[in-house]
């Protein structure tokens, strides 16, 4: 290596640097971006991978466990008394509410009847744990602790207690990766609840912001209106919350509106997750037995796929 | 040989708890101050075992990072591969400077590699950033004269042992 003999040859072994070998190894990892961006061809090499770093995982998970198992094994008996207290009492109002809803399931069933419409899909949901890794704060990806052999598929929605939190992107066996729907690349499909008028939501790469360009101007659309999945593509199910507008101004060009909206859910801090599909979806992959199905809240007893709310 | 033997123990257990560090959870506002530990491990092997460790072994490293980590196959592997290549031409100086001085180049390095990395997720796709991105580089030269003492004196020990 002629520039680097110049440099100071007798300190280093041959052939240890260089441009040439630089840019070898520069072209090797470029085309491997390439082919891993662009085809499925490394999925296979990356799921195999995947197993041998997997103890790795397991390390750097360790202490945040030990923690909390120090915590909930010294925590005191008054707070367990009132956590309690607390949760009695949200589980009351929720049973309320779902006894509300039961009625207006069934009036709706009845309703469909007499109108001899198609029946609904149920929903098949599946609940899931956050890994907590730390994967890079700029890639909105998060890590959960089921995959293929679990029965999670790719495009999966993926919810918590309160709102859409994204989708599953990759799967593999013991885990899967989800991509949060505040990443810039992603988009959902939403309907404005109030008046019906169906727009797109575009990550905005800040957690706490989707932004809705394109809306046309005199669309009706103002502060505070929820945003729901419209279902539109197929690829979430309908009705799920995802963000409520905070602001609305027009865009430079002054012939559409920019909207932007807060998501529901907690993005970047939930522990627990659902992963919900319409069924017709979910009939191909086949469920391990350890699966865990539960339904929108009112599942969670009855431990089966229950028919989605209107 | 017992000698490169503890010096591979060494440098296993290293890269171990540099995966360790980058994936354990940290809360939330201090996750962006996260310094790019693999790398720092890779400056220290480079400059003190460059006959061993050049941009092959910097290479195969960021695979393992792309693996554990979940990004686009070739990412790391290209960021320290860069990394490791500018270590090596630097070396011989990089190896004498005062110790504060040397942590001014680590930062220098690291934000080059942040730059490296707005390039390509530029080029792979939309990314998004704001300032605090750039704080990580200045963690890491802060962090750095300590990782370096600590690694230093672990691996003169494990050499006084085996002699």
């Amino acid at each position: 290596m002629p520039v680097y003999s110049a440099e100071g040859a007798p300190l280093f072994s041959e052939g240890s640097g260089g441009s040439l070998r630089l840019l070898a190894y520069l072209a090797i990892a470029a085309a491997l971006m390439a082919v891993d961006l662009r085809t499925g061809l490394l999925h296979q090499a990356r799921a195999a991978a995947g197993a041998v770093v997997a103890p790795l995982q397991t390390i750097a998970t360790a202490p945040l466990r030990v923690a909390k198992a120090a915590r909930e094994a010294t925590v005191q008996r008054a707070g367990l008394v009132t956590e309690n207290a607390d949760l009695r009492k949200q589980l009351l109002f929720a049973q309320a509410k779902l006894d509300r809803l039961a009625i207006v399931q069934e009036q709706n069933n009845r309703l469909r009847e007499l109108l001899d419409a198609r029946q609904k899909l149920g929903l098949k949901a599946q609940l899931v744990e956050l890994i907590d890794v730390d994967l890079d704060p700029y890639r909105h990806r998060i890590l959960i602790n089921q995959g293929s052999m679990h029965g999670v598929f790719v495009g999966e929605a993926v919810i918590d207690a309160k709102g859409l939190v994204g989708q599953v992107l990759d799967v593999e066996q013991e885990h899967a990766t989800v991509i949060l729907l505040s990443d810039p690349s992603h988009a959902v499909p939403v309907r404005v609840q109030r008046t019906g008028l169906r727009v797109i939501a575009y990550g905005s790469g800040d957690p706490a912001r989707v932004e809705l360009p394109h809306v046309p101007f005199s669309a009706d659309i103002k502060v505070g209106d929820l945003l729901v999945t419209s279902g539109i593509g197929g690829r979430f199910p309908p009705g799920l919350p995802v963000a409520i507008v905070y602001e609305v101004q027009t865009d430079n060009s002054a012939t559409f509106a920019v909207a932007e909206a807060r998501p529901l859910a907690g993005i970047s801090n939930a522990a627990e997750l659902l992963l919900v599909s319409d069924e017709a979806l979910a009939l191909s992959p086949l469920p391990a037995p350890d699966s865990e199905f539960v339904g929108p809240p009112e599942g969670l007893g009855a431990g089966a796929p229950v028919e989605e709310s209107p | 040989m017992s000698r490169s033997r503890s010096l591979t123990a060494w440098l296993l257990l290293s890269i171990v708890l540099a995966s360790v560090l980058t994936l354990i959870a940290l809360p939330e506002p201090l996750r962006v101050l996260r310094p790019f530990w693999l790398a720092l491990i890779v400056i220290y092997w480079t400059i003190e075992a460059p006959e061993h460790y050049g941009i092959g072994f910097a290479f195969l490293l960021g695979l393992l990072q792309d693996v554990l980590i979940g990004t686009v196959l070739g990412e790391h592997a290209f960021r320290l591969a860069i990394i490791s290549f500018i270590v090596l031409r630097f070396r011989s100086r990089m190896r004498f400077f005062p110790m504060w001085q040397q942590a001014l180049a680590v930062g220098a390095l690291l934000l080059n590699d942040r730059i490296v990395v707005l390039l390509l997720r530029a080029i792979a796709g939309e990314f998004a950033i704001d300032w605090r991105y750039w704080l990580a580089p200045l963690v890491g030269a802060a962090l750095w004269p300590w990782i370096f003492l600590l690694l230093d004196d672990l691996r003169s020990r494990g050499r006084q042992r085996d002699a």
